[in-house]
C-alpha cells in the first residue's frame, strides 16, 4: 500500500512539510503504507508550464502518477490570503475531474496564526468534496503556536488531531478493503466541463491525457445508450441494403481486401 | 501514390509576426493557405489539411469552399480536414458538402472527424459542450449511414428527425470518402474509430510521446477485436511541427522568437524543454528525419504524417521555404526510410481507387 504526501510548503524547512511528515508518520505507524512525499516547491515551475503548455515535464508527471496512483493522499498546504496556497490549487487543477474519485484524503493546512483554522473546512474540504475524494471528518490545522515548547498543552492538542486525524485515515486505508475504484462510464461529462482539445485544432489548455487502458465504454455500449442501432458487426453476412463494407474492413467473406494500393510499395 | 502519406496541416490562425509586428489581413491569411496546398502539390507532398474554426483570430470556418478551389488547382494532391467538428456541424451537411467536394475533386478527398476545442462554438451551433462525445458519436452514426445508404430514416438525440432522406449527391462511385477519427486525449475516439475500422489521427503536437504511444496502441488493439484486421493493419495518422535551416543553430536562432511569443507555445517551457519533449523539431532537415522517424518506434509502421509548418506567426514566405525543404530534403528519404523494413502486411492509407477497388472485389466475392 501506497500513500502519496503532498506538501505546498516553500520555505525550507517549512511547517507544512512537517506537519505532512507528522502525519505521513502516524499513519504509516497504523498501516504500514509506504510513503512518498511530492514536495510542490521543486514543481513549481514545471506546474506552471503545464498550466500554460498542457502538458506535464517528466518530473511533474511522475508526481502526477504518485498522487493519482496512490492508494491514499494527504494534502498539506500553508494558508496564504485566507485560503489554500495557489501552486496547492494549481497542482490539483492540473489532475484529471475523476483523478481522485474514491480516494480517501487526509487534509492539513499551517498558519501563522490559530485564526485561519477554518480554511479547513471551507476551502480544503470543498475542494476535495468536488474531486468527490473520501475525506475523512478531522483535518489538522497547525498554527505556529500549535509547535510551540512554550504552550505544551497546545502542542499536545495537536499530537492527539494528528493521532485522531491519522487514524480515520488508517480506517479507511485498512489493508484488505479493495482499493477504490473511478467510477467508469462518467467520462463524457467530465471532458465536457474541462477545456476539450481534440483534432488538430490549435487552442486552449489540453487537459491531462488519461490512462487510456480500460477506461473506455465499449462502442456498442456507446450506441446502444444514444438508441442508436448498431450498424452490421464486420463481416457480418447479413449485411442492411446499400451499405457497403467500411474502408479496411474485412468482405463479406470474412477476408480483409488487399491493402489498397495493391500493398506495399513499388513506389 | 503507395506507401506512407505525407502533407501538411495548418490551423488557420492569423498571428501577428513577433519579430515586426505585422498581422496578416484575414484575406492574407486565406491566400496564404491556399499558396501553401499549391506549393505541396509543386514540391511532391501528398496531403493539404486545413482546420475549421469559427472565432477569431482562426479563418477557416469554410474548409469545403476552400478545399474546391484547391482541388480545381492541384492535379494529385489529397484534400482532407484537420479537423471537421462532428459535434457542432450537422451531419448532413458534412455529407452534402464532402460528396460534392469528392466529385470536383475526382474522389482526392477524406476528411478528419474532431470533437473541436473552443466551449463557445457549441452553445454557438445549438449545441451543449456536455454532450460533446455524444455528439460526435450520434452524429458520426448518422453520417456513416447518409453515405452508405440510399434512403435514410434517422431519429436521434441531437438533429430533427429524417424520414425517407437521401443524401445527394451520392458519394463518387458509390464509395464514401475515407473518415479519420482525430483525437489527442479521449479513448472513447480510439475506441470509435476502431469501431467502424476507420483511421486514428493522433495530433501529437502538443503531447508527450508517451500519451500518443498509449492512444494508437489503444486504437490498434481495439481494431483487432472488432474484426477489422490485425493491430498492425490499423490505420494510425501522426501529427508533428517543424522549424527547419540548412544549419540547426540557425533554425533555432530564427525560430526562438516566434516559438517564444506564440500564442500556442510561448510563456512556457523553452523552446528546448518544448522539443525535448513533443514532436516539435527546430533544426536541420536531417533533424527532423531523425525525429520523425523515432515516431514509428512508438507507434508502429503508420500510414500519414503531416506537418504543421505555418505556426506562430512565420511570413509565407518562410513557410513556402519550410515546405520547399520538406518537399526535397525530408519527405524523400522518409519515403525511403519508412519503407525499409515495413511488413507487406502493413496497408497504405485508403485512397478513392483502393476503396473502389476493395468494393469491387468484395462485389465479386460476395454476389
Amino acid at each position: 500500500m501506497r500513500i502519496a504526501v503532498v506538501s505546498a510548503g516553500l520555505s525550507v524547512p517549512s511547517a507544512t512539510r512537517l506537519l505532512a511528515e507528522r502525519l505521513a508518520a502516524a499513519t504509516v505507524e497504523r498501516t504500514g503504507a509506504e510513503p512518498r512525499f511530492v514536495e510542490l516547491r521543486e514543481l513549481a515551475v514545471a506546474i506552471a508550464h503545464h498550466l500554460t503548455s498542457g502538458f506535464p515535464g517528466p518530473r511533474l508527471a511522475e508526481a502526477i502518477e504518485e498522487v493519482t496512483g496512490a492508494d491514499g493522499l494527504i494534502a498539506v498546504t500553508p494558508v496564504f490570503s485566507a485560503s489554500y496556497s495557489g501552486l496547492f490549487k494549481s497542482f490539483f487543477d492540473l489532475l484529471e475531474p475523476e483523478a481522485l474519485a474514491g480516494k480517501p484524503v487526509l487534509i492539513a493546512a499551517t498558519g501563522g496564526t490559530p485564526r485561519h483554522s477554518l480554511v479547513i473546512d471551507h476551502a480544503l474540504r470543498p475542494l476535495f468534496a468536488y474531486a468527490r475524494a473520501i475525506v475523512p471528518p478531522t483535518g489538522v490545522y497547525a498554527a505556529s503556536q500549535d509547535w510551540g515548547a512554550s504552550r505544551a498543552a497546545a502542542a499536545d492538542e495537536l499530537a492527539a488531531r494528528i493521532e485522531r486525524a491519522a487514524g480515520e485515515l488508517a480506517g479507511l486505508l485498512r489493508p484488505g478493503s479493495p482499493a477504490p475504484r473511478r467510477p467508469e462510464g462518467e467520462r463524457a461529462g467530465a471532458d465536457g466541463a474541462g477545456a476539450v482539445v481534440d483534432g488538430a485544432g490549435a487552442g486552449e489548455r489540453p487537459p491531462q491525457a488519461p490512462e487510456p487502458d480500460g477506461e473506455f465504454v465499449p462502442f456498442a455500449e456507446r450506441l446502444a445508450a444514444l438508441g442508436i442501432d448498431a450498424p452490421p458487426a464486420p463481416g457480418d453476412a447479413a449485411r442492411g441494403p446499400g451499405s457497403t463494407p467500411e474502408a479496411g474492413a474485412p468482405t463479406a467473406g470474412g477476408t480483409r481486401p488487399e491493402a489498397p494500393g495493391g500493398g506495399r510499395p513499388g513506389r | 501514390m503507395t506507401g506512407m502519406q505525407f502533407g501538411i496541416f495548418t490551423v488557420g490562425d492569423v498571428t501577428p509576426d513577433p519579430t515586426n509586428g505585422t498581422t496578416p489581413s484575414e484575406h492574407d491569411r486565406i491566400k496564404a493557405m491556399v499558396a501553401l496546398a499549391q506549393k505541396a502539390e509543386e514540391v511532391g507532398l501528398d496531403v493539404f489539411a486545413t482546420g475549421e474554426h469559427h472565432n477569431p483570430p482562426f479563418v477557416p470556418s469554410s474548409p469545403t469552399t476552400m478545399l474546391g478551389w484547391i482541388a480545381a488547382r492541384t492535379e494529385r494532391l489529397l484534400l482532407s480536414t484537420a479537423t471537421t467538428l462532428i459535434t457542432t456541424n450537422d451531419p448532413v451537411k458534412i455529407a452534402e458538402d464532402f460528396a460534392v467536394l469528392q466529385h470536383l475533386s475526382d474522389g482526392r478527398v477524406d476528411l478528419m472527424l474532431g470533437r473541436g476545442n473552443t466551449g463557445p462554438v457549441y452553445p454557438w451551433f445549438g449545441q451543449d459542450i456536455r454532450e460533446g462525445m455524444n455528439l460526435a458519436i450520434e452524429n458520426y452514426a448518422l453520417l456513416h449511414r447518409l453515405w452508405r445508404e440510399e434512403v435514410v430514416d434517422w431519429q436521434g438525440r441531437f438533429r430533427s428527425p429524417l424520414q425517407g432522406f437521401t443524401a445527394a449527391p451520392r458519394p463518387l462511385d458509390g464509395v464514401p470518402p475515407f473518415v479519420w477519427h482525430g483525437s489527442i486525449r479521449s479513448p472513447e475516439i480510439a475506441e470509435q474509430a476502431a469501431f467502424y475500422g476507420n483511421g486514428f489521427f493522433s495530433n501529437h503536437i502538443f503531447w508527450p510521446r508517451e500519451h500518443t504511444r498509449r492512444m494508437v496502441e489503444l486504437y490498434r488493439t481495439r481494431f483487432a477485436h472488432y474484426g477489422h484486421g490485425t493491430p498492425e493493419q490499423a490505420i494510425v495518422g501522426l501529427g508533428g511541427q517543424v522549424f527547419m535551416r540548412r544549419n540547426s543553430q540557425d533554425a533555432v536562432r530564427e525560430f526562438r522568437p516566434y516559438f517564444d511569443n506564440a500564442p500556442v507555445y510561448g510563456h512556457g517551457p523553452s523552446l528546448e524543454e518544448f522539443a525535448a519533449q513533443t514532436p516539435l523539431t527546430v533544426g536541420s532537415p536531417q533533424e527532423v528525419v531523425e525525429k520523425t522517424l523515432s515516431f514509428r518506434e512508438y507507434v508502429g509502421d503508420y500510414q500519414r504524417q503531416l506537418f504543421l509548418v505555418d505556426h506562430a506567426g512565420l511570413p509565407l514566405k518562410t513557410v513556402l521555404e519550410q515546405i520547399d525543404m520538406l518537399g526535397e530534403e525530408v519527405v524523400p528519404v522518409l519515403r525511403e526510410e519508412f519503407a525499409r523494413n515495413r511488413p507487406a502486411t502493413v496497408p497504405d492509407a485508403p485512397t478513392h481507387a483502393s476503396l473502389l477497388a476493395a468494393r469491387r472485389a468484395a462485389e465479386v466475392s460476395a454476389p
